[in-house]
């Protein structure tokens, strides 16, 4: 019985992934999140490493790799930071499959090689300032005008919003048709270099500071008939399926970010002293992160399975939805717990607790929110 | 090849498929009554035996048709759905912990006389290792065993012991020395009928069907061949046995709770309020959503866990704290999950949840053994932290 799911192949790559973490991510994080940036050059350098297209076929650039190649490097990037797991997921599990799955070999071309050597930054445009878990009401449009489509409206929350050179963007072409509230809605490759573009405001959070995240507006901007992507009219179901291969992703950094979390928790619990012997010692504490191992290791459980379905092709909506949920409460959980142990250190900004802490709070709303997964869920199992 | 190795292959899925019919058949249609009665027949450990499903994990040699661990799991998950926990616990005492104490550490005439007759279900066994002084502190136990000649007189007692009350033999944790250590504890098989032996069923509020025994033990006279291992070697086998057991009751546990959520669920379609079935209200929709997602989690790490043991079987190197991280953590995530499930599968019920008509109020009963037995959730918390480091004051 073999009781891990990677191979050689895959532990090298999680060192080479871990080295470049740790030089070239790790040490500039504290400052990243002051400054509510950092440079783009962790994108081409990603992909210069061959980071990027880890698990796409090589004909469209990528590594060849199968899942668990994808699964190493948000695990190895989840470990130190949810932020840049999140910027970097974005651009490997949200913007650009769709790409690859839907697109024609001209955009593969054109958007997704780029995007994978990390010349191009991608972001995924879904919710706008009235509408989020509920897609079928974006009100954001494109209409046919002879050779090119003319695109107005704006979206929000948008991970790399501000630097993006493209968006994968759904957009609602055509009105609702009787008895079928997600009809009318089309994918786009949205080039943001195109007039009309604007980065309408660049949001501050509580968390995941580094990244930038934006309000975006599109005003009369004029696409390319070429901008569509895949079948028009089809775009519901296509992001639908983006989503799973979101939610996943974002389940994978997820539970790597809690299981760093803890030990960090418990390394603290191991040196820190208090009544006379390390606060590890103390019976109460010492449960409390037992607790928390089981929660971190039954969920890895769940997502590795859930990994394992994907990998082999299986389109596991149900198991996503498991995963996506149960990783953004043990994360919340987790951290909180983290912050708790620590005590007054726990509350320090700047920190590798606090900072994670902040941005876990991210994963039960973002990807679909903690209530519409259980919806889906319900829906699945015939009940909702 | 990367990947998660598969638990089960085809041939499992012929075992559960007959592993169901004959719970479907042999039991289900009479937990009712057995329940009711407080009871069931003895001879269901034969009809077992014979169907083979007590033969899984032991070699043919001795009668089995294994050792195949994902089959054994297999047989815990069906048997756990046939809606009477105390029955199953009748029959995973005799199999689980005597039966595999013998396989595991008794001499082949020690197998012949109890482990074959076991298998086949001619024979009933039970443990006995917990005393109304010492439950999962082992070390506690006062019950002695001393050596006389070629016999051994064991006096003491011992209290909830599965199946203690009408088995045929019971393998019994004696202290032969004072000495510090662990090395002061022996395993010993002592006939149902030897006189000496006192036994009484006690009455509890959860298995009860279940025929768990107070057992007195008064100059009761052993003879040396019925020691199992080596003299002090008990410890070190209760230990070892202890982490196939907590498996084998997350297992349980995880079926036990599959089987109310959806009991749960059919009775919130069946029952309307205000107008509409229950289960048309959102909030009854998302906490059966949440308890499903807990479910597929605690079975998830049931299954990583199972996967060390079989890996342990076949001889792979896996660090012996690893395995014992991951079963303790299984079953202090199971047993309360079960029974959390069972309370919400009470609380859909609404008044029914307590009429004794219903099974609801059962599987909730019954649920609520898991945290305290095989170990108490506190004491998986002390294991698990001294996995990770963390000292226990």
């Amino acid at each position: 019985m073999n009781l891990s799911p990677f191979t050689e192949e895959h532990d090298l790559l999680r060192k080479a992934v871990a080295d470049w973490v740790d030089t070239e991510i790790a040490p500039n994080l504290a400052e990243w999140e002051e400054q509510g940036d950092f440079p783009d050059d962790v994108f081409r350098r990603a992909g210069e490493l061959g980071f990027l297209g880890l698990a796409f076929p090589e004909s469209a650039g990528g590594q060849g790799g199968d899942y668990w190649a994808q699964v190493v490097f948000l695990e190895e990037v989840g470990r130190v930071s949810q932020a840049i797991a999140m910027v970097l997921s974005v651009q490997t599990d949200m913007a650009t499959p769709p790409i690859l799955e839907f697109g024609t070999d001209a955009q593969v071309d054109r958007w997704l090689k780029p995007a994978l050597r990390g010349e191009l930054i991608g972001a995924i445009g879904i919710t706008e300032p009235d509408t989020g878990s509920d897609v079928a009401s974006i009100r954001t449009r494109a209409v046919r005008d002879g050779d090119e489509w003319v695109l107005n409206g704006s979206k929000m929350y948008i991970t790399n919003g501000a630097r993006a050179h493209f968006v994968t963007m759904v957009v609602r072409t055509g009105d609702v048709e009787e008895g079928n509230p997600w009809s009318g809605i089309s994918m786009f490759i949205v080039d943001t270099g195109l007039p009309g573009f604007e980065v309408s405001q660049r949001l501050e959070k509580s968390g995941m500071k580094l990244s930038d995240t934006a309000l975006i507006y599109m005003d009369d901007m004029r696409l390319p008939a070429d901008s569509l992507l895949g079948v028009e009219r089809e775009g519901f179901k296509q992001i639908m399926w983006e989503l799973q291969g979101e939610r996943l992703g974002v389940s994978v950094f997820g539970v790597a970010g809690a299981r760093a979390v803890l030990a960090e928790a418990v390394r603290y619990a191991r040196e820190r002293e208090a009544f006379g012997r390390p606060i590890g010692e103390f019976q109460a504490v010492s449960h409390r992160l037992a607790e928390m191992a089981t929660e971190v290791e039954a969920v890895q459980a769940l997502v590795h399975e859930c990994c394992d379905l994907w990998n082999r092709g299986v389109y596991a909506t149900e198991l996503v939805a498991m995963a996506k949920l149960a990783v953004g409460r043990l994360s919340n959980e987790v951290a909180d717990e983290a912050v708790q142990t620590f005590g007054g250190a726990g509350l320090v900004e700047g920190s590798f607790i606090s900072r994670e802490w902040l941005g876990m709070r991210i994963g039960r709303i973002g990807g679909g929110s903690d209530e519409v997964q259980l919806q889906i869920l319900a829906r699945i199992m015939g009940i909702g | 090849m990367s990947g998660l190795e598969p638990l089960f292959r085809e041939e499992h899925e012929s075992y559960r498929e007959a592993a169901r019919t004959f719970v479907a058949n042999e039991i289900a249609p009479h937990a009712e009554r057995w329940e009711e009665a407080r009871d069931f027949p003895r001879e269901l450990f034969a009809k077992v035996g014979s169907a083979g499903f007590f033969g899984a994990k032991f070699a043919e040699e001795w009668g089995g048709t294994g050792p195949d661990y994902a089959a054994e799991a297999v047989w815990i998950e069906e048997l756990s759905k046939g809606l009477t926990h105390g029955t199953a616990s009748d029959l995973g005492a005799h199999s689980q912990l005597a039966a595999l104490y013998l396989d595991r550490f008794g001499n082949d005439d020690q197998k012949e006389r109890y482990l074959r007759p076991s298998i086949e279900g001619r024979l009933v066994g039970a443990l006995a290792v917990t005393e109304s002084g010492a439950g999962s502190d082992v070390d506690g136990i006062r019950t002695r065993a001393r050596r006389d000649g070629d016999e051994w007189a064991i006096d003491g007692s011992k209290v909830f012991i599965t199946n203690g009350s009408w088995s045929d033999y019971v393998v019994v944790a004696a202290r032969t020395s004072d000495d510090p250590g662990h090395a002061n504890i022996t395993l010993f098989i002592v006939e149902g009928d030897t006189p000496g032996l006192e036994r009484n069923r006690m009455r509890m509020i959860a298995w009860q069907t279940s025929h768990t025994g107070e057992l007195f033990f008064d100059d009761v006279r052993v003879p040396d061949g019925n020691r199992v291992g080596k003299v002090g070697s008990g410890f070190g086998h209760l230990m070892a046995n202890f982490q196939w057991e907590r498996l084998m009751m997350s297992l349980g546990a995880v079926a036990l709770a599959e089987l109310s959520l959806e009991m749960a669920i059919t009775y919130a379609r069946e029952r309307s309020a205000f107008g509409r079935p229950i289960v048309r209200f959102q909030v009854w929709q998302h906490r059966f959503a949440d308890l499903a997602v807990r479910i597929r989690t605690g079975k998830a790490l049931t299954y990583q866990a199972l996967r060390h043991h079989i890996a342990v079987e076949e001889g792979t190197a896996v660090p012996r704290e690893q395995l014992v991280r991951l079963t303790s953590m299984a079953k202090l995530y199971t047993q309360r999950l079960a029974w959390r499930v069972a309370d919400e599968c009470v609380q859909v019920h609404g008044g029914a949840g307590a009429l004794k008509e219903y099974p609801a109020q059962r599987l909730w009963r019954d649920a609520r053994v898991g945290p305290i037995g095989g170990g108490t959730d506190d004491i998986m918390r002390n294991v698990i932290a001294g996995t990770m480091g963390l000292g226990a004051v």
